[in-house]
């Protein structure tokens, strides 16, 4: 008996490997599916941290100079001759400051303290103001990041009478906490496993059906959850390496530090997979055509989440019940977990509730999986 | 076991299937024998595909009594797949496969050993005379090769019985001979073939008939006896005999 079970599963495996052997094959075959797969990952980690912070150039500044005296005018020249920045002349008082941001003439405003000299000979420090629109939350970071650069460099150049400190002081205006921050790698993560789980799998497996092939399998001694689970190991495996990708590139070009436990990291990444694959299936399950998996996964599924998980418009600012509907969407939870664990470098202790609630979504999505399968089974 | 007790390849006993109020297959009662070419004739919508997913184990028949290849229809469906074969008109292969993945995947989904798919694979490549397209990807066949190989791939795994459901659909009338040459070859070798077709032509190379009209089997007999009961020449007119009474179904 003993033995004649062990005979079994090992034909389940053989069973099992012909068929992802088989799956890699389609999968490879189709190259343009396969750049996509592969490209797409790629082309929106460079897109959207490229093309997104390079907008810093010769952006409008206004510095306020209250002192008027070597040191800010020394200041001043520093920042103008960098590429980054142009400085408006205008003298201007504190309040219009406020108009000139209005009417979109500046995008930032430096503003030095009259006794800025004085102090900084008397005290060695001194602190100058840094404003900046933070309706466009990422040229607003940036902006900030340069700024307080250059003062800092030339608080530490040499040439200066003594070693003093400007301690620049940071206020975001009109979006001071920042939400919604570009952090847009774990958005990334999250899009681009959500469509190659969701959508690829949907259709691979409707693909069979409309072929007629899944009659055919369905006919052979494969079981049927088996003949599911096979087509979906690939795409599985696919995930993990644009993962990895993803992952890599955010290292290494765009300077972004994981700063949590990678394991930990991968493990919530296996769970998220999972939780977009059981979805893809059941889109498979509930669809009889290509085109209406597609558009399922596409428009039922794909553009909500990445609208609803936070990664584009922050939660907080939505209507209620969008942020009640925003709960629903497996997205969103796996985007706070990765940018917890990668930004904040978070541990297990603070996401436990985002992955209890995205394990509880996949075995919930799991039985009405195998439910309505076995009702096709029997009803047709 | 009671397969080798059973001389019959598919016994049904009033077989029934509803689907709601819909009667799909109404008690349909036949028995095929061993190595028999089975017809089983109808118009659209007369309830035989219903009988044949129930045959396969696809479906589980809401009454009566089946078996198939000596195991029942309600409990032992696992059994049933392993020991039939299926093709399906809809069903060509994976195009994007080619000829000979095409044959290790089936035969790999059957639990075939690598050693066993290998051997018997070149030996059908070499018969079905594909030994230069062997590595080109199906999509590229004509359509009769694509129907020939389907059928090859059906039956490669030496099954008690084979379902074909309207396998030579769309093939011209050349193909369809040859594709019924491999088909008298396999029931040769002792494999039931149950088979399914529109072509009344295709009927008279049947051993036995029988046509289903609104989910019962109107007629059940070799060719020869129908035409001789309806008192006509060809099977074409015992059909229509048969089937214009019918009140499903728009073929």
């Amino acid at each position: 008996m003993a033995t004649q079970g062990k005979k079994k599963r090992s034909a389940h495996l053989s069973h099992l490997l012909s068929f992802v052997r088989k799956e890699f094959r389609h999968m490879l075959r189709d190259r343009k599916t396969l750049l996509i797969l592969f490209g797409m990952p790629v082309v929106q980690v460079l897109l959207f941290g490229f093309v997104l912070s390079n907008e810093v150039k010769e952006t409008r500044i206004i510095v306020v100079d209250q002192a008027k005296d070597a040191v800010s005018q020394a200041l001043i020249e520093k920042i103008e001759a960098s590429s980054y920045f142009t400085v408006l002349t205008d003298s201007l008082p504190p309040t219009g400051i406020t108009d000139a941001f209005r009417s979109g003439r500046i995008k930032a405003a430096l503003v030095l303290p009259a006794d800025l000299q004085r102090d900084l000979l008397h005290d060695g420090r001194n602190t100058v103001q840094i404003l900046t629109d933070a309706t466009d939350i990422n040229l607003a970071q940036t902006i900030e990041g340069y700024l307080t650069a250059i003062i800092t460099d030339f608080s530490l150049a040499d040439g200066m009478a003594a070693p003093y400190v400007i301690v620049p002081e940071t206020r975001m205006l009109y979006n001071p906490e920042l939400r919604g921050a570009p952090n847009f790698v774990p958005g990334v993560m999250a899009m681009v496993l959500l469509l190659v789980c969701v959508m690829m799998t949907a259709v691979a497996i409707v693909k069979e059906k409309e072929l007629g092939t899944m009659e055919v399998l369905l006919v052979s001694p494969m079981r049927p959850a088996l003949v599911i689970i096979s087509k979906a190991i690939p795409y599985l495996i696919l995930s993990f390496i644009n993962l990895l990708a993803i992952l890599l590139l955010s290292v290494t070009v765009l300077d972004l530090p994981i700063r949590g436990s990678l394991p930990l990291l991968l493990a919530e990444s296996t769970l998220f997979i999972t939780t977009c694959l059981t979805l893809g299936i059941l889109i498979s399950i509930v669809t009889a055509s290509q085109q209406a998996a597609m558009f399922a996964s596409l428009i039922g599924l794909l553009l909500p989440t990445m609208m609803l998980s936070g990664f584009m418009f922050p939660i907080e600012n939505m209507p209620l019940p969008l942020q009640v509907l925003s709960n629903a969407a497996p997205s969103r939870w796996y985007y706070v977990i990765v940018k917890d664990i990668m930004i904040k470098g978070a541990g297990f202790s603070s996401i436990w509730k985002e992955t209890a609630v995205l394990s509880g979504m996949t075995l919930f999505l799991f039985a009405v999986c195998l439910k309505k399968f076995n009702i096709r089974l029997s009803e047709r | 076991m009671s397969t080798t007790a059973t001389p019959h390849s598919i016994v049904a006993d009033g077989l029934t299937k509803r689907f709601g109020d819909f009667v799909a297959v109404d008690a349909v009662s036949f028995r095929v024998n061993k190595g028999e070419i089975f017809g089983f004739l109808g118009a659209n919508g007369a309830g035989k595909t219903t009988a044949i997913r129930m045959l396969c184990g696809l479906s589980i028949p809401t009454s009566g009594k089946g078996t198939v290849a000596g195991f029942d229809v309600y409990t032992q469906t696992e059994r049933i797949k392993r020991n039939i074969g299926y093709m399906s008109q809809k069903f060509s292969l994976y195009e994007d496969l080619s000829v000979t993945e095409n044959i290790e995947f089936f035969a790999g989904i059957y639990g075939l050993s690598r050693d066993r798919i290998r051997t018997k694979r070149e030996e059908l490549i070499a018969k079905l005379g594909l030994v230069q397209e062997a590595d080109k990807l199906v999509g590229a066949l004509p359509l009769g090769w694509k129907q020939k190989l389907a059928f090859s791939v059906a039956v490669f795994h030496q099954p008690q019985i084979v379902f074909l459901d309207e396998p030579t659909g769309g093939v011209d009338p050349v193909t369809r001979r040859q594709f019924w040459d491999l088909i008298y070859e396999a029931a040769d070798a002792g494999i039931t073939v149950f088979v399914t077709t529109h072509y009344l032509d295709e009927a008279e190379y049947c051993d036995r008939v029988s046509i289903m009209v609104d989910g019962r089997i109107a007629a059940l007999d070799t060719p020869t006896e129908l035409k001789k009961q309806f008192g006509t020449g060809t099977m074409d007119s015992v059909f229509y005999e048969l089937a214009r009474g019918a009140k499903r179904g728009g073929a």
